[in-house]
């Protein structure tokens, strides 16, 4: 009894808890400089995206005729635009759409924001892609392969440009084609983690008790090529933030006047050389910090789990 | 000093070496207290366990450490010279002109892109003023030294148009342009075959004697250093514990730790009937645990007492020439050792295997299996091209006996694998039949019916990769259980429980995942989850070549402990002929997909043999150095098996021909026959068995 007793408890000191391992995931942030800034930048964003109507007195869509084109002041942090719409409140209702909400309707949104959501979409699609290439070779391989070959031989702008004409700017499009967009980049990157799997003697060991293809795929190797993916994910969201900046700047973003960071910039760029650069400026920065804070944090992270190993 | 007496002093002296790594939880000591002398012509092995240090000493003779090395303390001599603490110019200078070195994969020394002849005669430009002419001519003359057939040629070649063993003697060539006075060799034949081996360890043998190299040798094989070393020092946990010669270690070990080691190995010739193995118990404790004031072995001696817990012992002699780091070295006869209770089950002993009338389980009839192979003409492009076939397993015909264990032997490439492959079902034969249980094998994996999947299961050679990273040691048992559905799903956890207990591992295992395991660990989790679904064929490729002795032993005692207990049937592959020796019932030897003789163990390993059998036996190393062996090498490379040699597939390297008419003229013709020496034991060739009988023994104890 005691002698079990004693086992239990030390089994408790061998065995840490499942806090502690969270913990040991995490601190791997903290290792690296470079992730813990990306972290941060990445960290401000979401945090104003989730609070923004406690963060401004203003609807990013009120127009305020008296104040056209200001610099930053007490009233508007960052100024105002050429309607008069107060641009730190349309700024972080820009980051929502971007990082923490979808809008599918007038009524009714997901969580996660577009970038995220194109992301992952891509993933699910690109990632069956490539294990179906991968894993099971042949001619399934061969097909699928010259198709996100003749996919990718397109300039990315492009694309973007011609799946958003062709199905009209929205939300959800936007996701459609951060997702199409993405899928051949991360077909490839999985088919080559398969590849090399694949040929590991833990495959041949489910192959001999007679699992099914599926089954190899999803359960066996995918999780073993998680930590690349991921990697590869977050960069992808940074394009993705950039692409859609890239978008609303032509005119193909959300329509007005929802709150879109490219078309502010696009907005604003006729008044940058009447003296108020700051309509332009601001939201440019936005992007800029973004899309490099999720480069910081994505490369950080990397070469911190390359030298565990 | 006299001429004579710089003659006579060692080229190396080594004394209390101690050697660090940086690391991020701070210095860990790889290696301390290390001391050695090496001489002119003489050949020191430096044996021991992965982890153990070894190659460490030898990169820290040159102070080839990396980044994060460095030699905290001790002495390092050679030929007089100290050379802790010499500038890295110094050393470099030293080590491409007086110190070589040669490194375990040849392929990763040789520059892919130059061939070989700027390599080699690089070196001598660099370090000798001499003109490039003259040092290709040098280069020549050197590959000629080796044994390399078509020297001059070989120069203009790039090292992937050279076979491994070649590429390694293209390596050996290198390190001995400059003459060096040492020579440190690290496991330079351990990426080899046993055959290819057997001429490596030859031509080192000749180049100590003519060029009166010292030369340090570094391995884990003790069949090895019993072959070329003079003398030998034993390795523990990154200290020296035994020094002595071959002869000594080998007929007289004194340290507990070489005896353990002795009885890991089984000897060529010693069966499961006839003997057992015996695993040291515990494990090679990490850099960090290793006692400062204490024997390091004592946990895992069978004869610590309180001193050793205490005090440090030293390297002391014992006999003129002969040091133990043990106290007890005196005291301790390991010819009353006597197991201590639990090492090894009593199943595990002789004598204890159930006698079954020899039912086959298992009969395969002419089974072939061939890799497509598109050759790379502009025809094959559009479908037109000729079609070639790599014939991996040709025309092969064999059973198994119900709970016997067949092993099977060959070099690389000569098609074991997928033999394995073919009966699993993960490849699909070409013709033949195959038959199991009442089962036909021809179907892939994918087609076979869930109660043949039950039956035949397979043991993976790699630890490391046997078991999938993602997933609890647990988890990874249960998946064939609950996927074969043996046992009810309530009781899926306990049946669990049950097999990590059967392969001797606690129940805390169960929610570890892999890389908090052991190679050994690793490898028991695989043979749980091969033996899940309670097979009754179970398939192992290569299940101990990855791991250290001790470790390898257990592994072996717990096969055959399952083996026995449920009378399994096994077909066990593997390059080791003394562990196929000790573990199977029936041996097959395979040459390029070829069977060429088959037959119970003891058959096998005695005369008559077939000719390519006889040269695998000569080319054991045997971990004895005073038995005898007879002297047969192979020479050349196994034929390409999308052009296998028509007739006999040995006949291009058969050392035995000559036994026949017109110099075997008939074996490039014709298929041999098989012919039967008993009604189990046949052999293919076309030497008539009269002939074949009259061979000597291969090897022959004293």
């Amino acid at each position: 009894m005691t002698a079990s007793k004693k086992d239990t408890l030390k089994n408790a000191v061998n065995q840490p808890s499942w806090l502690t391992k969270m913990w040991e995931r995490i601190s791997i942030v903290f290792e690296s400089k470079v992730a813990l800034v990306g972290l941060i930048i990445v960290l401000f964003w979401v945090t104003v995206a989730i609070f923004a109507p406690l963060l401004t007195p203003y609807t990013p869509t009120e127009q305020d005729y008296t104040a056209q084109n200001q610099g930053p002041s007490r009233a508007h942090p960052l100024g105002t635009d050429s309607l008069g719409r107060d641009i730190w409140s349309r700024l972080i209702y820009g980051a929502r759409v971007v990082l923490v909400m979808l809008p599918i309707s007038e009524s009714f949104w997901l969580p996660l924001g577009t970038a995220i959501w194109g992301v992952l979409l891509g993933l699910i699609v690109g990632s069956t892609l490539g294990l179906m290439g991968g894993y099971l070779g042949g001619w399934i391989d061969e097909v699928v392969m010259r198709i996100l070959d003749a996919m990718m031989a397109f300039p990315v702008i492009l694309l973007y440009m011609i799946i958003i004409a062709a199905v009209g700017a929205s939300a959800t499009n936007v996701v459609l084609a951060i997702a199409i967009v993405g899928i051949p980049g991360i077909a490839r990157l999985v088919r080559s983690l398969t590849l090399d799997i694949r040929t590991r003697d833990y495959i041949r060991a489910a192959e001999t008790r007679g699992e099914n293809p599926w089954y190899i795929m999803f359960v066996e190797i995918l999780p073993n090529a998680r930590g690349p993916i991921i990697i590869d994910a977050m960069l992808r969201v940074g394009y993705a933030i950039f692409a859609m900046g890239t978008l609303g700047f032509l005119g193909l973003g959300m329509p007005p006047p929802s709150p879109d960071w490219g078309s502010m910039v696009a907005k604003g760029r006729q008044f940058i050389l009447s003296g108020s650069p700051w309509a332009a400026l601001w939201p440019s920065l936005a992007i800029a910090s973004l899309v490099v804070g999720l480069n910081l944090f994505a490369d950080g992270l990397r070469e911190e789990s390359l030298r565990y190993q | 000093m006299s001429s004579e007496q710089v003659k006579h002093a060692p080229i190396l002296k080594v004394k209390n070496a101690a050697i660090s790594y940086e690391t991020r939880y701070g210095d860990v000591e790889a290696v301390r207290d290390v001391s050695f002398d090496v001489n002119r012509a003489s050949t020191f092995g430096v044996v021991g366990e992965s982890g153990c240090g070894k190659s460490t000493v030898a990169f820290g003779i040159v102070d080839f450490l990396g980044a994060n090395g460095k030699i905290v303390g001790g002495s390092i001599k050679f030929q007089g010279r100290e050379l802790v603490g010499r500038s890295e110019s110094e050393l470099r200078k030293l080590r491409g002109d007086q110190i070589s070195m040669v490194y375990q994969d040849p392929m990763q020394a040789l520059n892919p892109s130059l061939t070989l002849g700027t390599q080699l005669a690089e070196v001598l430009t660099i370090h000798r003023d001499i003109s490039r002419d003259e040092a290709w001519q040098r280069s020549i003359g050197m590959l000629q030294r080796v044994y390399m057939p078509d020297a001059a040629n070989v120069m203009d070649r790039y090292p992937h148009q050279i076979s491994g063993g070649q590429q390694q003697r293209v390596v050996i060539a290198m390190a001995l342009l400059n003459n060096p006075a040492l020579l440190i060799m690290d496991e330079p034949t351990t990426a080899l075959d046993v055959t290819v081996e057997a001429v490596v360890l030859d031509l080192i043998e000749d180049l100590k004697r003519d060029f009166d190299t010292a030369i340090v040798y570094i391995t884990h094989d003790l069949g090895v250093v019993a072959r070329v070393c003079n003398e030998v020092g034993v390795m523990y946990a990154g200290e020296m514990v035994e020094v002595g010669s071959v002869e000594k270690i080998f007929g007289d070990p004194l340290h507990p730790y070489t005896q353990g080691l002795m009885r890991c190995v089984p000897k060529l010739g010693s069966t499961k009937e006839s003997s057992t193995l015996y695993p040291i118990k515990g494990r090679v404790p990490a850099p960090k645990d290793r006692p400062r004031a204490a024997c390091i072995f004592a946990p895992r001696c069978d004869y610590a007492a309180e001193r050793c817990r205490q005090e440090k012992p030293e390297l002391f002699d014992y006999r003129p020439g002969h040091q133990s780091r043990c106290f007890y070295s005196d005291d301790i006869d390991p010819s009353t050792w006597e197991p201590p209770a639990g090492l090894v089950s009593e199943l595990a002993l002789p004598g204890n295997g159930k006698q079954t009338p020899d039912q086959p389980i298992l009969n395969i009839e002419n089974l072939k299996t061939y890799y497509d192979q598109e050759s790379s003409s502009l025809l094959s492009l559009i479908g037109m091209g000729e079609k070639l076939h790599v014939k991996a397993v040709d025309d092969i015909s064999l059973s198994i006996p119900e709970g016997k264990t067949l092993g099977v032997v060959g070099e690389s490439g000569c098609g074991k694998s997928t033999l394995a492959k073919t009966i699993v079902g993960l490849e699909t034969p070409r013709g033949g039949e195959a038959e199991f249980l009442g089962f036909d094998l021809s179907t892939p994996v994918s087609e076979r019916d869930v109660n043949l999947i039950k039956e035949l299961q397979m043991v993976f050679q790699n630890p490391d990769s046997t078991m999938n990273p993602s997933y609890t040691v647990g988890h990874q048992i249960g998946r064939p259980l609950r996927h074969l559905g043996k046992v009810k799903k309530g009781e899926i956890r306990e049946e669990v429980h049950r097999l990590l207990n059967a392969v001797r591992l606690d129940g805390s295992y169960y929610k570890r995942l892999p890389r908090q395991l052991s190679g050994g660990e690793k490898q028991r989790v695989g043979i749980a989850r091969a033996f899940a679904s309670q097979p009754e064929l179970v398939l192992c490729d290569e299940p101990v070549s990855a791991l250290d002795v001790s470790v390898q032993a257990a592994v072996l005692n717990l096969l055959l402990d399952i083996q026995r207990e449920h009378n399994t049937t096994m077909m066990f592959i593997a390059h080791d002929l003394s562990v196929v020796r000790f573990f199977s019932d029936y041996v097959a030897v395979m040459y390029l997909g070829h069977l060429v003789e088959v037959g119970p163990a003891e058959n096998i390993y005695s005369p008559p043999y077939q000719p390519y059998t006889e040269a695998l036996l000569s080319a054991v190393p045997i971990p004895d150095p005073t038995a005898e062996q007879k002297h047969i090498r192979l020479h050349g490379t196994v034929p390409s098996a999308l052009n296998p040699p028509s007739g006999c597939p040995f006949h291009t390297r058969c050392p035995r021909r000559e036994l026949l008419p017109d110099n075997g003229a008939i074996c490039e013709k014709e298929e041999p026959p098989w012919q039967y020496n008993t009604e189990e034991h046949r052999i293919y060739c076309h030497i008539p068995l009269e002939k074949l009988r009259k061979f000597d023994p291969v090897v022959t104890s004293r």
